[in-house]
């Protein structure tokens, strides 16, 4: 069957405005979502899941918070490890002081504390834009990482001074902890990235996710049309924290299994922006793009039959995905989620030229 | 052409003013920015259903004028009544939210996004849905969505730029640009729309269309109109009321065929001889 949207009509405006609205990318979509569910963890094995398959869902969903700051709204922020770090503590402490409760519903609630600390954050953000505003969300980076080394009650006065991720079950499997298997961990993972992929994906579809992008594109007309700059802003510095903060959470909580502060350096942030740019502002799949491209394929190439010693496969890898991020860069400014819309847009037309 | 039906659908979201009263009414405004004074005392009013130019040589202050009117400037001096009521300092978005709708000299769309979106842009404040139905997107949020396509729609059909709904508006020309502008500020279903330079860089047919889309706004929904802009043949031939300014100050003010024959107004455009 070709890739065609010939023939596909659509009688209502719902059908319309659908995220897919062709039939051949829901087919795909579905196939893809089998495939994680059920190809992946009959074939992968451990490492698989657990080095590759679960990481990189996790980097997604950092990936997307960042994009809807930087991508939608049009605000750069260097703050992303921090923020996920606020989760990641956040999700610790409650699950610490709360055992009873599962400890899914405590991930889930971090981001709410990742949010309310984006938004103090972002209070900048309606003053100053660009690289100016990236260097005031540093504050955060600093400020957080800081406390987490300080604030000995974020961690619990744990000698080592790092947050020891205490075993947690779900209908009796142990999904976090010592005991728990790569494959629970990352059936875990992939459901609650899938479903806030989903929700992401609601909001910047719809009103919100406008008003984001007219902030963006030129905020003195978006102001024209009644939309409030700081309440926007705020929100998407808000929402975005969340996503961050969930994956700061899932982080540590499903794939590290414990963490210090170092883990929540600027390093994490400059990578979370890397897979944004790389895989393209203002896309969701770009996110995915981004985060398969940054980290897994340095695991991929790693284990690539190049010869020599380990030293010199570390510099190997390094070399040829620093060559290939130049490479995507230079074909494509706007990111791999660019490409995968001209080919899809190539597609579309094969084997006709036009 | 029929008239859209979602529209203005509602009589009572429009102001109870009738045709010819007073809508807005400027009254010795100053604004000056350091030691430059952009506009000296000027008074003139807007009335209901009108279309009002205000035109007047380059750097005369017109752009200021609307920038006043919609609340991007705070004049030092003066005064300005809406809907018969003074009104105290405001933001840009609370002129929106009472009616004030505007497009830009040179166009101000958002980039990015397609020429639906865009106008979806200016249905904004008459959306209410919040952030859990956004998260959703069924149910309630959809419908909203959804009405509110209609009326985008309708808006896409008077403007005839079906063909282009789904581009992104920065891919269009600029006369295309510039009647996208005109749908998304209509999408706000102003009571005031503000056109700064309108026609500014079209052709003659497409200045044709932007005109008969002005008249029709003005005779079939009862926009009131203030309009900038330089071709005074346009200008003579759609308006009511025409404003003129120089260097800040009003020099004339009336009907098309008195400000023609205004002798300072002839003075400001050809200049005077020494």
């Amino acid at each position: 069957m070709f890739y065609r949207e010939a023939g596909q009509f659509k009688d209502n405006y719902a059908a319309d405005r659908a995220v897919f609205p062709i039939l051949q990318d829901r087919i795909g979509l579905g196939v893809i979502l089998l495939a994680a569910f059920l190809v992946v963890p009959l074939l992968g094995n451990a490492f698989f899941l657990n080095s590759i398959m679960t990481p990189f869902l996790i980097m997604a969903l950092g990936a997307i918070g960042l994009n809807i700051l930087v991508g939608y709204t049009g605000l750069l922020s260097l703050g992303t490890g921090a923020f996920m770090g606020v989760g990641a503590y956040a999700a610790y402490k409650l699950t610490t002081s709360f055992p009873q409760v599962n400890v899914l519903i405590w991930v889930m609630c971090s981001g709410f504390f990742a949010a309310a600390v984006g938004a103090v954050f972002g209070l900048p953000s309606l003053r100053i834009k660009g690289f100016y505003l990236a260097v005031a969300t540093l504050a955060a980076q600093f400020f957080l990482q800081w406390s987490f080394v300080r604030v000995g009650w974020l961690y619990n006065h744990d000698p080592s001074g790092a947050i020891q991720i205490p075993a947690r079950t779900l209908f009796g499997l142990p999904i976090t902890g010592p005991h728990a298997t790569p494959l629970t961990q990352y059936l875990v993972v992939l459901s609650i990235v899938v479903f806030m992929t989903l929700i992401a994906s609601n909001i910047v579809h719809g009103r919100i996710g406008r008003s984001w992008m007219a902030v963006r594109d030129m905020d003195i007309a978006a102001q024209l049309m009644g939309i409030r700059l700081l309440p926007t802003k705020l929100l998407a510095f808000a929402v975005s924290s969340f996503f961050c903060g969930v994956a700061g959470a899932l982080m540590v909580f499903f794939w590290l299994g414990a963490a210090e502060p170092v883990v929540f350096d600027i390093n994490l942030s400059f990578k979370i922006l890397f897979m944004v740019i790389i895989g393209g502002l203002g896309s969701l799949i770009g996110c995915f793009l981004g985060a398969a491209l940054i980290h897994v394929l340095p695991i991929v190439i790693r284990m690539l039959p190049l010869g020599g010693d380990a030293a010199m496969v570390e510099h190997l890898t390094f070399l040829l995905v620093g060559a290939l991020i130049i490479f995507f860069l230079i074909v494509e400014p706007h990111g791999l989620a660019q490409l995968w819309r001209l080919l899809k847009q190539k597609l579309r037309v094969w084997p006709f030229p036009y | 052409m029929t008239a859209p039906l979602t529209l203005y659908g509602d009589p009572s979201a429009r102001s109870s003013l009738a045709r010819g009263e007073t809508l807005l009414k400027v009254s010795d405004v100053s604004l000056s920015f350091g030691g430059v004074k952009a506009i000296t005392k000027v008074s003139f009013d807007i009335r209901k259903g009108e279309i009002r130019a205000i035109i007047g040589p380059n750097g005369a202050g017109k752009t200021s004028m609307l920038n006043v009117i919609n609340g991007f400037y705070h004049p030092q001096q003066g005064e300005i009544s809406y809907r018969g009521a003074a009104r105290a300092r405001m933001k840009p978005y609370q002129a929106a939210s009472q009616g004030i709708a505007r497009t830009f000299q040179n166009v101000a769309l958002f980039k990015g996004m397609s020429a639906l979106d865009n106008i979806m842009v200016g249905r904004t404040l008459k959306m209410k849905r919040g952030l859990f139905w956004q998260m959703l997107r069924k149910g309630p949020a959809m419908d909203e969505e959804v009405a509110h396509r209609r009326v985008v729609e309708d808006i896409i059909d008077f403007l005839q730029i079906e063909a282009i709904r789904k581009t992104p508006v920065g891919k269009l020309p600029y006369g295309l640009q510039k009647r996208v502008e005109l749908g998304r500020a209509l999408a706000m279903e102003p009571e005031l729309l503000l056109l700064d330079e309108p026609m500014a860089g079209m052709n003659l047919e497409e200045k044709e269309d932007m005109c008969r889309y002005i008249l029709d706004l003005n005779s079939q929904f009862g926009v009131t109109i203030a309009l900038i802009e330089h071709d005074i043949g346009v200008v003579m031939d759609l308006s009511d009321r025409v404003v003129v300014l120089e260097y800040g100050h009003k020099i004339a003010d009336g009907v098309p065929d008195e400000v023609k024959a205004d002798p300072r107004v002839i003075d400001a455009y050809l200049g005077v001889a020494h």
